[in-house]
């Protein structure tokens, strides 16, 4: 499921739209080692850190969005480097477990 | 292996808002060389890695990146101080001697060099209080 489709059915925020990418899979984390050793290329990666380094992260790893859960909102120049990587941002108010449930419950 | 492609960068102790750029700049000149993605996601893992821990532990360095003519590429992370006390403990998967600021923004999760290990064909160490050296080879693999 594209990230787009993903958003609208769990009713997430789109902050940044960038590409709408396949979402293959959830992972949830904020230590950024963890996620970068850990995660997979295509998931929807769920945290709560909102600062500039998740997006070397999320780019480097090759996440198909970025969710920012706990109802947190990033900043300005979090979301200037986003559209410029053309990655996806998407918040929710929802905590860290109940919006990874909410997207599995979209049919991912 | 004889080098057909090499450049250095540089990392900037303390700086938290380029950390990944050099990264980046590795990961897409590779994809450039059409280094199979496999291969680029270790070495961008492993950059990344070695990126922070030159922002949050060391006074900066440099990270040097060669392609050999056989498709392997070398890393070479070169620091300026002040060293390991302990490369094994360094090495323990969860052990971590971030600063509570490095912390706050979630690194210092003890994952760095075992991460950089566990993606590097080939990994040497070694410190001294003039510096750490991380020695590293990417090979494609059959």
């Amino acid at each position: 499921m594209k990230v787009s489709e993903a958003a609208q059915k769990a009713g997430f925020q789109v902050i940044v739209p960038g590409e709408d990418q396949e979402i293959e899979g959830i992972y949830c984390g904020d230590l950024l080692s963890w996620v970068m050793g850990k995660g997979q290329p295509g998931q929807a990666w769920i945290t709560v850190q909102s600062h500039l380094n998740v997006i070397a992260v999320a780019v480097l790893r090759e996440f198909s969005c970025l969710i920012l859960a706990e109802g947190a909102q990033f900043p300005p120049e979090v979301i200037e480097r986003a559209e410029n990587e053309g990655l996806c941002l998407l918040c929710s108010e929802l905590p860290v477990y109940e919006t990874a449930l909410k997207l599995h419950e979209t049919g991912i | 292996m004889t080098a057909v492609y090499q450049r250095i960068f540089t990392v900037e102790q303390d700086d938290y808002a380029s950390a990944g750029l050099v990264s980046s700049l590795i990961k897409e000149s590779l994809r450039y060389m059409g280094i199979s993605p496999a291969v680029v996601r270790r070495v961008a893992v492993a950059t990344y890695e070695a990126e922070i821990n030159m922002i949050i532990h060391a006074y900066g360095g440099t990270i040097t990146l060669e392609i050999g003519d056989d498709g392997t590429i070398h890393l070479l992370a070169k620091d300026n101080g002040p060293g390991i006390p302990d490369i094994e403990k360094a090495l323990t998967p969860g052990f971590s001697t971030a600063s509570k600021k490095a912390m706050e923004l979630g690194f210092g999760a003890g994952m760095g060099l075992p991460n950089i290990k566990r993606n590097a064909d080939v990994f040497h160490i070694e410190s001294s209080p003039e510096g750490t050296i991380l020695d590293l080879l990417f090979k494609e693999k059959s």
